[in-house]
């Protein structure tokens, strides 16, 4: 009904709009801003397409209303792609052919990259634990789990190569 | 998969919220994580004319310890209670079964309270805050009431809250040293609901079970206390034999529905099986594991 302002930063720029409480932050990326790198699957929590990054922890942008993002920091794809993040993941996931239709493929990053940063080893297991809530309808995730694999391997690598 | 529209308001106190709720009556829904309010927005299950979000109102987070008590804020988000130390330490039955709730990008949003007052009789919070003996304390326009937590699940999506009062805190019993816990279920993906769970808690005198406390989830309306099962072994030395008794007498316990997932029939023989390897895990020194499995 009545729409609000919003200020919010995304990706490192503060934007401000005027939205109407009822449209989901999702729709808000994709439509306001342009940012259609985050995917809409389902609208209902279950798919993962469409998670972001809000003030550094990954949600469903389908469940969060824009409104509720006063203030708040978004990440979505477009601004990991730009720092280069996840370039390497990235580039694990073309090397593995973690993605063919690329539909789940923004949530799939955002998400491992969210686990690679808190758990910079995790087996497969945790792996896949961590992917759950991301559905994938064409690789079979066994790409997707090597590409998150190989990621972590090389940054560890990385990582004491430095050291 | 668009909400209906509706107007939006963010107080910044459990005053403000608890005004605005008078105020608006029935037209109005309280929002807090929105892990299942806005699917059902979207999916048009509901029209709210406005929400009234938590997630402004200090009142209503953080963990303490409290004379003898765990405290948890309403809005403490799923993803704290896999997190914190303090939480780990003092009930370390939530700590393990907040992992089996959803996925990771939903438990940085969804809160303990908010899940609490959904009351999906699948859920694992409700069934753990009936075996901990929890005890919620519900905010109104006439002060605060608390409700032990099996008083307050009433049925499917049914509980003890007024449309005008907000749950506002959770207290925990501490863990006694000698408190035990076992949490098990069955899924058919990592962070589904539960296709049948169970979240017990116990303790022991010596080699005599006391105290056994097994509540099931997604096996009837609400959390369902397994009271007839408990009494088999309860003062008694835990046998493979007896923990059959105790299996068998679920059927008195439990009354699970069918759908499409699986049959009631499934849901009572599943619900057997993690009881025994519930009953297994409390007690490991009675060495439980192993043929008995096999007779399922
Ligand atoms: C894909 C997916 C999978 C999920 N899997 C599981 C699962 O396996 N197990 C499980 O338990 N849950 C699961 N959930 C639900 C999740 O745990 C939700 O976070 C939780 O049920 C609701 O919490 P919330 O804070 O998001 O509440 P909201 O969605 O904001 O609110 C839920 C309801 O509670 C009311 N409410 C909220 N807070 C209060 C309060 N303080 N006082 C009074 N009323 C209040 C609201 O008005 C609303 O009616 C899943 C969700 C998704 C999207
Ligand atoms: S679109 Fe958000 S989870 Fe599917
Ligand atoms: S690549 Fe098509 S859905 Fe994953």
């Amino acid at each position: 009904m009545t729409p609000r302002p919003l200020s919010f930063m995304v990706n490192g720029e503060t934007v401000r709009l005027l939205v109407d409480p009822r449209r989901h932050l999702g729709d808000v990326l994709r439509e306001d801003l342009g940012l259609t790198g985050t995917h809409l699957g389902c609208e209902h929590g279950v798919c993962g397409a469409c998670t972001i990054r809000l003030d550094g922890e990954i949600v469903r942008s389908c469940l969060t209303l824009a409104v509720q993002c006063e203030g708040a920091r978004v990440e979505t794809i477009e601004g990991l792609s730009d720092s280069g993040e996840v370039a390497d993941l990235q580039e694990a996931f073309r090397n593995r052919n973690a993605l063919q239709c690329g539909y789940c493929t923004p949530g799939m990053i955002v998400t491992a990259q969210d686990l690679l940063l808190r758990h910079p080893e995790p087996t497969r297991e945790e792996i896949r634990e961590h992917l759950s809530g991301n559905y994938c309808r064409c690789t079979g995730y066994h790409a997707i789990v090597d590409a998150v694999a190989a990621t972590a391997a090389g940054r560890t690598a990385k990582g004491s190569a430095a050291a | 998969m668009k909400a209906p529209a509706f107007d939006y308001l963010a107080p910044t106190s459990l005053a403000g919220a608890l005004a605005a709720l008078a105020e608006h009556g029935e037209a109005a829904k309280l929002i807090a994580g929105g892990q299942s309010l806005v699917p059902a927005l979207n999916l048009r299950l509901l029209a709210p004319g406005i929400l009234i979000d938590l997630n402004g109102i200090g009142e209503l987070k953080g963990v303490s310890v409290q004379n003898g008590h765990l405290r948890l804020g309403a809005m403490t988000r799923h993803v704290e209670l896999e997190r914190s130390p303090v939480i780990r330490q003092h009930a370390p039955l939530l700590a393990e079964a907040i992992r089996h709730v959803a996925h990771p990008a939903v438990r940085t949003r969804g809160t303990i309270g908010g899940n609490l007052c959904h009351a999906d009789p699948a859920s694992e919070l409700p069934a753990c805050m009936v075996a901990l003996g929890a005890w919620f304390t519900l905010a109104g326009p006439d002060g605060e009431r608390r409700v032990p937590a099996n008083a307050f699940f009433k049925g499917v999506y049914e509980t003890d809250l007024g449309p005008d009062e907000i749950l506002t805190a959770i207290e925990v019993p501490q863990a006694g040293t000698n408190r035990r816990h076992a949490f098990l279920e069955l899924a058919r993906r990592s962070g589904d609901y539960a296709l049948v769970g169970i979240s017990c808690t116990a303790e022991m005198d010596g080699d005599i079970m006391a105290r056994l406390r097994p509540v099931f989830f997604a096996a009837g309306p609400h959390p369902m206390v397994a009271d007839h099962a408990a009494s088999v072994l309860n003062g008694r030395k835990p046998t493979a034999a007896l923990v059959q008794a105790a299996a068998a007498a679920l059927a008195d316990d439990l009354s699970p529905e069918g759908d499409l997932q699986i049959s009631a029939h499934t849901r009572i023989h599943l619900a057997r099986v993690i009881f025994r390897r519930a009953v297994a895990r409390l007690v490991p020194e009675a060495g439980l594991d192993g043929p008995q499995e096999v007779a399922a």
